[in-house]
């Protein structure tokens, strides 16, 4: 039997704001098993991305149970949380957010250190740029120095350093040409065939095509 | 490549970004490390010189009339009008013999005349002390650097400061008194002293020195003297000398007044300290400038990488190498600033030092220069401080939130 390795129960998320809360989320329940790769679709302010950040840890739900490998993380501290992120999630976000004071080798190999407290001497950073196309000479240049595409690669490779459980892709291709954006999903879809467990938020239904599964979300709640 | 602080390397690199607005924020903690520094230096090498000077005389003690309250705690010879016309303010032959039976078995003795009085070389004029003293004390006692000792009731010896500023030498006439107000004589100098500084027994830089005949033939009051000197032999007798002259002659009455140096060192080194306290607590004032300026630098700081905190915190560093990044950067400027601040005020600060002190004989000794790593620590230490409210805004930020900024 596959094991989930994301389960959210009734999971709700209330913004309270002066003008009345905005409820971002109205009890959402799904389950992911392990190596499936899904994707949320959705129309803008449909709550997606709300989405992708509870089960990234980067934000808690309001009420409800968010599950990652069996745990459940509502007993989790921020210390714990923020230890998940660098451990068991990837997360490649639609503007590349690389480190801009750091190159694009010490991009990859920041949540590398983070995680075991020293330089990477086995050669998985350099490994991981061949594996999307950053050869010695880019992986030198920092982040501003390259283009988008290059950019969203060293975004994969650092996602990807500390062997995470999950990647979350938050609208990977949105900044990307579409030439650009079909290497980038050759590259998720390899990931995927190697096992990889992918949630990909996007509204493109064709960049959705790489998906098993598809999730729509309307109005907070799953269509 | 990147060391394994991976943290502290982004903060170098972060103060490197922004080099200038990092270096103006320092030069606050520069100049106030010197300030405090330089003033501190000061400060101790004054008491260290004066501590020095007035140790010489460990072993003197001076008797002088009692004159009710303070008794004059610097009670150095020569104040104005004290001479020996009063029989009040003077010490009468039969005190002074009873003095130097007691001092006997411990030291010597020796009197002193003095009076403050109108001078006229030439065309100048001017005030300088006189003192009367037996010949052959001057002999014992003082140096002549050039020229004799006084023989006769009309030779006299006069100290450095004031040969230089009346351009005295050997053989110039001196009209000593005001020819409108008692009696005047007019003495030559056969030789000038060497220089002494400042002293409690004597002070004859700015003095003349001739014999007790040519004092008394001046300003009369034979047998009575403004002060008697006494040096003790062994330093460990001082105060068993101090409680004998006082039991036998303030039995009754407070007659007399002896003192020694301590006490004038005491009141001289808390005078010194009290003022360079207050010197440095201005200075310091500067040290709060530049710690403004630091709070300034590092709120721009985190207000500009907000997005990149939201960056780093999105993939997993924690709240607190978030805050360790904020310090190790404002310590960073602190540090950078105090080190170059230290430089600066060994180099400033012993300049200060010659100037105001003169001698920067003790610019190296520990009570010194103890202040550069003084004000090392407080420059570094206001930096690190400063920079613990926006380390510690930085480290609350909302990853969310922080994405979203541009």
């Amino acid at each position: 039997m596959i094991s989930p390795v994301i389960e959210l129960d009734d999971v709700k998320k209330v913004y309270p704001l002066p003008s009345g809360d905005v409820k971002a989320l109205r009890g959402i329940s799904l389950r992911i098993d392990e190596g499936e790769f899904v994707a949320i679709m959705g129309p803008s302010g449909s709550g997606k991305s709300t989405l992708l950040n509870q089960i990234g840890c980067l934000d808690r739900p309001t009420s409800g149970d968010l599950f990652l490998a069996g745990k459940n993380t509502r007993e989790m501290d921020d210390r714990e949380l923020t230890s998940l992120r660098l451990t068991s999630i990837g997360y490649i976000f639609q503007k590349f957010n690389l480190i801009p004071l750091l190159s694009a080798y010490e991009n990859v190999e920041y949540p590398y250190i983070m995680k075991h407290r020293k330089n990477d001497d086995t050669g998985r950073v350099r490994d991981l740029l061949a594996q999307v196309g950053i050869d010695e000479n880019l992986s030198a240049h920092k982040p501003s120095e390259l283009s988008g595409g290059q950019q969203q690669r060293i975004a994969i490779a650092r996602a990807l350093v500390n062997d995470p459980a999950i990647l979350l892709c938050d609208e990977p291709t949105g900044n990307l040409d579409s030439q650009t954006s079909l290497q980038i999903m050759e590259i998720l879809a390899g990931l995927h065939g190697r096992g990889r467990t992918i949630v990909m938020v996007t509204h493109n239904p064709e960049t959705a095509g790489y998906a098993d599964r598809t999730i729509t979300i309307r109005d907070g709640m799953v269509a | 490549m990147i060391g394994n602080d991976i943290i502290f390397a982004l903060s170098i690199r972060s103060v490197r970004l922004h080099f200038l607005r990092s270096v103006l924020a320092a030069l606050g903690i520069v100049i106030g490390v010197v300030a405090i520094a330089s003033i501190g230096m000061m400060g101790a090498n004054m008491t260290l010189s004066v501590t020095e000077e007035l140790s010489d005389m460990a072993n003197k003690l001076t008797v002088t009339a009692y004159r009710g309250g303070g008794g004059g705690m610097m009670g150095g010879p020569g104040g104005g009008g004290n001479g020996g016309s009063s029989d009040d303010d003077a010490i009468t032959e039969k005190e002074f013999k009873t003095i130097q039976r007691i001092v006997a078995k411990y030291g010597t003795t020796y009197t002193v005349m003095s009076e403050s009085d109108r001078i006229e070389v030439g065309s100048k004029e001017g005030r300088a002390t006189i003192y009367g003293l037996d010949a052959e004390i001057i002999r014992g006692i003082l140096t002549v650097e050039t020229g004799e000792y006084p023989k006769s009731t009309t030779s006299v010896v006069v100290g450095p400061t004031l040969a230089e500023r009346l351009d005295l030498k050997i053989g110039s006439k001196i009209d000593i008194g005001d020819p409108d107000d008692g009696s005047t004589a007019t003495v030559r100098v056969v030789g000038i002293l060497e220089e002494r500084g400042m002293s409690m027994d004597l002070s004859t830089d700015m003095a003349i020195v001739g014999t007790q005949k040519l004092f008394t033939g001046i300003y009369g009051g034979e047998s009575e003297y403004d002060q008697v000197n006494v040096v003790v032999n062994d330093l460990n007798d001082i105060d068993a000398v101090t409680e004998a002259i006082e039991d036998e002659l303030n039995r009754k009455e407070d007659t007399v007044t002896v003192q020694d140096s301590s006490r004038m060192m005491e009141s001289i080194t808390s005078t010194v300290s009290t003022m360079t306290t207050f010197v440095m607590a201005i200075a310091g004032i500067s040290l709060l400038v530049a710690a403004v300026s630091i709070f300034n630098v590092m709120m721009m700081s985190v207000n500009e990488r907000v997005r990149e905190i939201g960056i780093l915190r999105s993939i997993g560093t924690q709240r607190t190498e978030i805050l360790r990044m904020f310090i190790y950067e404002a310590g960073i400027l602190g540090l950078v600033g105090a080190v170059i601040g230290a430089i600066a005020s060994i180099v400033i600060g012993y300049i200060v030092v010659l100037g105001m002190v003169g001698t920067a004989e003790y610019f190296f000794a520990p009570g010194s220069v103890v202040y550069v790593p003084m004000a090392m620590a407080v420059g570094a230490a206001i930096c690190i401080i400063t920079g613990v409210y926006p380390a510690w805004r930085a480290s609350n930020l909302d990853p969310i939130e922080a994405l979203r900024a541009e």
